[in-house]
């Protein structure tokens, strides 16, 4: 159990600055997933804070020590990577304990430690099979299991899902966050998947090109999304955004059609909306929308369309659709995402 | 294309190998006179496989016993073999995992060893060796021939298609540099490593240039050596006893192929990527 | 390049240590000699040698026998190929065109590998020899064989036991080679009517592009080469000089008649031309990569 600081940590290769300055702190058995696309520096993050690699400036605390400087070994910090990274010539009772064997830990305690973890994880018929004799979701779990043996003070996480088909994703996400939770170990996860990031979080930080743009706990940063590029990554599917002038109240459409905001924002000329697809409204005495495709999932029913002006508008309506070529919707102000349309900062509501 | 006619083109192939091998195990059976005589058959007679106890001991005309030659063989291509995979391993891991300076100086100055056979250097380096003088020395036949760019390449092309996740994982259970080689860089390299060696045993065993050069003392002759050295000797040849000592000869790198085939089948070709 | 890398340097440097010095002793500095002395002349009695700049190069290449040597070992190298390749190709598609006995075949067709050209000129003078060999003295009998005394039958017989040697390993990488072709381009391809020998021809020919090239290298420079052994020990280079390469050459101008300023500038010849055969290989390669 632990608490992590990261004071004014700085990566650069030569003139490339990966991270710049990142100040962040974890509280003991906190989750704290990063997200954002790749070339964000999330991974960088997270390998500096292993020992991978080592900064430029600023310092990593774990438990308030100072660990900038040590060994990957020495840190007591186990690591779950993207592709498992398991020894393939090693079986799965192998794998989890190379650790303690090197760290010289008894034999009796090692078996001892090897049948728990793998009782822990469903794994006692397979300890004796290689990595290639297992499944995906099989390696995950001896590499979670490699992770929890040596009862670090925290777990880091590289992606860890991304190799998974899409059902074991969903199985494998939910077993994580249990028994992270049981474990109540401090955790760092990386990922770029929205989803993960907004299940598994206790907290969210969204990095975008290198700079983090926001951070907070899940729901808020879905409720309200600090920039038009945190509004369009988190949520499924995408936020709609429409170019749109101020005057005073007023949001006017590139058609010409009014919306009165519920805010004013003075000294911002122009704005981008944003509205979640499943907060468009359809009405009788909406917008008009040309409908180019309808896509039926079944519970509900996406319905691609454009604007009398051309712009793209998706809804998402639960149920199927009334069938026709033209629809007519209605953005609800209350609904509406306000961005600056220069710097796609939110203005305050 | 018919079926038939398929396997006829490869069992005629098969036969152009085979036949010729079958001919020297027969012919090695017979007597001198009639092979002299031209009455080379390939029947064998049973009764004359006594000839491979008599040359194994005893040898041909004032030459060594074929038992010294295999010796020596044996000596070379293992020592070649092993004595290049280690240095080869150890320098490949320098370069892969491991950042120094004047790395990709030393990285070259092995690399360009590629555009130097043996054979193209092999009197200036004969006057190396005399100067140290190794001449007629075990390690004269062998050293120079331990240092190749192709083995350090072909790890360096192994090491590097290693996960870097494997090694970070590595790292992170505590392993350091010795124990990450051996641990888990070997095991997982063992395949290439058998390949490796078998290409190398081969191509130990198999010299001829070198050692006619460098080992003109009859105790170092190489079994390669001595089966020259047989024919070479214009008159009264018992073609019987040539005929046995090529088969030995060629037998172990042969054994060594067929048992290893699996591995050195495709460690061989993934050298050429 | 790795993204993670042990610290230190003193470990890493120790380890490169044994390569760079074998590399340095045995390649580097005989090579410096060679060039070295392929620019000086040495007195008839060895007690000094003076710089002659690139007289031994112009003396080399004045020398009709020398040009002569070029062109022979040109042919040589160029017949030791087209006969291996030839013959390994045919046996792998054959090969990888059956079933039943595939694995059998492969291994009955692999084992010569093993086989050291030395001894490879030594089973083939069992086949050949006009007086005691198998075909030799039918040959010898009916059309007047005898490759002691005929230079281009001379020629024949090692181009015969270099190439026989050489086609398991040709054979192993083109068998690698037409694995590698993807059996949905090959299927697509009987979709679209291509049958037999035009299959072959339009689609797996080309792919198999990548492994003809390389292995061109690799046989010119096993020709050029390693087939010393099987020279030496089935002509010693003769009758004449019908069957000297340029390598015999280099070793009894070196070693037998101590003429060793030719001998360097024929090492440094060679030299070159393995140089030039490695940049095209490279560039070859590059342009695979891609």
């Amino acid at each position: 159990m632990a608490t992590l600081q990261l004071d004014g940590l700085r990566k650069s290769f030569g003139s490339t600055h990966i991270l710049q300055g990142v100040d962040l702190s974890l509280a003991d058995g906190e989750m704290l997933v990063i997200v954002g696309a790749s070339g964000c520096g999330k991974s960088t993050l997270l390998r500096l804070v292993a020992g991978l690699e080592t900064p430029t400036s600023g310092s990593v605390l774990l438990d308030g020590r100072d660990i900038t400087k040590l060994d990957p070994a020495a840190r007591d910090i186990a690591m779950v990577f993207q592709n498992y990274a398991l020894y393939p010539h090693m079986s799965v009772a192998e794998n989890m304990s190379y650790g303690l064997r090197i760290r010289g830990v008894p034999k009796d305690t090692i078996r001892a430690k090897v049948e728990a973890t793998a009782g822990l994880l469903g794994l006692e018929k397979l300890l004796a099979r290689r990595p290639r004799e297992l499944s995906g979701g099989q390696r995950q779990r001896v590499a979670m299991g490699r992770a929890i043996i040596r009862d670090p003070k925290m777990f880091l996480f590289d992606e860890p899902l991304s190799n998974l088909d899409a059902a074991l994703r969903v199985q494998m996400r939910a077993e994580i966050r249990r028994l992270q939770r049981r474990l109540g170990v401090t955790s760092l996860y990386v990922t770029h998947d929205q989803v993960e990031a907004m299940t598994l979080g206790d907290r969210l930080l969204v990095r975008h090109q290198g700079v983090p743009v926001q951070f907070a706990p899940p729901m808020e940063v879905f409720a309200r999304p600090a920039t038009a590029y945190v509004a369009g990554f988190i949520g499924a599917p995408a936020m709609n955004f429409l170019p749109a002038t101020l005057d005073g109240h007023n949001a006017r459409l590139a058609s010409g059609h009014a919306i009165a905001l519920p805010n004013a924002h003075p000294g911002h000329a122009s704005v981008t909306l944003g509205i979640r697809p499943e907060n468009v409204v359809v009405t009788p005495n909406g917008l008009p929308m040309t409908v180019d495709l309808v896509e039926p999932l079944g519970s509900e029913t996406l319905v691609h369309g454009r604007l009398a002006d051309g712009t793209p508008l998706l809804v998402k309506q639960s149920g199927a659709m009334p069938v026709g070529e033209v629809l007519y919707v209605d953005l609800p102000p209350a609904e509406l995402h306000v961005f600056d349309a220069g710097n796609g900062q939110r203005l305050a509501a | 294309m018919n079926r038939a006619l398929t396997h006829g083109i490869i069992i005629l192939g098969v036969l152009l190998f085979a036949l010729p091998l079958w001919m020297i195990l027969a012919g090695s059976t017979q007597d001198p006179g009639a092979i002299a005589r031209g009455d080379l058959s390939l029947i064998p007679h049973w009764s004359g496989l006594h000839v491979y106890i008599d040359v194994l001991s005893s040898g041909g005309a004032g030459a060594q016993p074929v038992w010294r030659m295999l010796l020596v063989s044996f000596g070379m291509a293992l020592t070649i073999a092993v004595g290049k995979i280690v240095i080869s391993v150890l320098s490949a891991y320098a370069v892969t995992f491991f950042r120094f300076p004047f790395r990709m100086v030393a990285f070259w100055v092995i690399f360009i060893t590629l555009m130097l056979p043996p054979e193209v250097r092999i009197i200036p380096t004969y006057d190396v060796i005399a100067g140290f003088g190794m001449i007629n020395t075990f390690g004269g036949l062998t050293v120079p021939l331990m240092a190749s760019a192709t083995a350090t390449l072909l790890f360096r092309q192994v090491f590097l298609v290693i996960p870097d996740e494997l090694m970070e994982a590595a790292r992170m259970d505590g392993a350091g540099p010795w124990r990450f080689l051996r641990d888990i860089l070997l095991p997982v390299s063992a395949g290439n490593i058998a390949a490796l060696f078998v290409i190398l045993f081969v191509f130990g065993w198999n010299q001829y240039l070198w050692p006619l050069l460098v080992a003109t003392d009859p105790k170092l002759d190489t079994i390669v050596i001595g089966i020259v050295k047989m024919i070479g000797v214009e008159t009264q040849v018992e073609w019987n006893r040539v005929m046995a000592v090529a088969v030995l000869a060629l037998l172990p790198p042969v054994a060594v192929v067929l048992l290893m085939q699996r591995w050195f089948v495709a460690g061989l070709t993934e050298g050429e990527k | 390049m790795r993204r993670t890398i042990f610290p230190g340097w003193l470990l890493p440097a120790a380890l490169v240590l044994p390569q760079l010095a074998l590399t340095v002793v045995f390649f580097l500095l005989p090579a410096g000699e060679a060039v070295w002395s392929s620019l000086t002349r040495t007195d008839p009695f060895g007690l000094s040698s003076v710089f002659v700049g690139i007289d031994n190069f112009n003396d080399l290449f004045a020398d009709p026998l020398y040009v002569e040597t070029i062109l022979r070992t040109i042919g040589f190298v160029a017949a030791v190929c087209v006969i291996s390749m030839g013959t390994a190709l045919l046996l792998a598609v054959m090969v990888e065109g059956v079933v039943r006995g595939r694995g059998i075949y492969r291994t009955m067709l692999i084992w010569p590998y093993a086989v050291a050209p030395a001894v490879a000129g030594v089973i083939w003078l069992f086949l050949l020899h006009p007086q005691i060999g198998l075909l030799g003295r039918w040959l010898n009998h009916n059309l007047g064989w005898d490759y002691s005394l005929n230079g281009t039958q001379a020629m024949l017989l090692v181009i015969l036991a270099s190439a026989w040697k050489q086609v398991s390993y040709n054979f192993i990488f083109f068998v690698a080679g037409l694995q590698s072709v993807p059996r949905t381009v090959t299927e697509a391809a009987r979709m679209d009517g291509a049958h037999g020998f035009y299959r072959f021809r339009t689609i797996t020919l080309p792919l198999l592009m990548p492994t003809v090239f390389f292995l061109i290298v690799v046989n010119v420079v096993y020709a050029a080469f390693d087939t010393f052994g099987a020279i030496w020990a089935l002509t010693q280079g003769g009758p004449g000089k019908a069957t000297e390469t340029m390598l015999v050459k280099v070793y009894r101008d070196g070693v037998i008649n101590l003429d060793l300023g030719s001998s360097s500038a024929q090492s440094v010849v060679l030299m070159v031309g393995v140089i030039v055969l490695t940049a095209v290989q490279f560039r070859f390669m590059g342009k695979r990569g891609k």
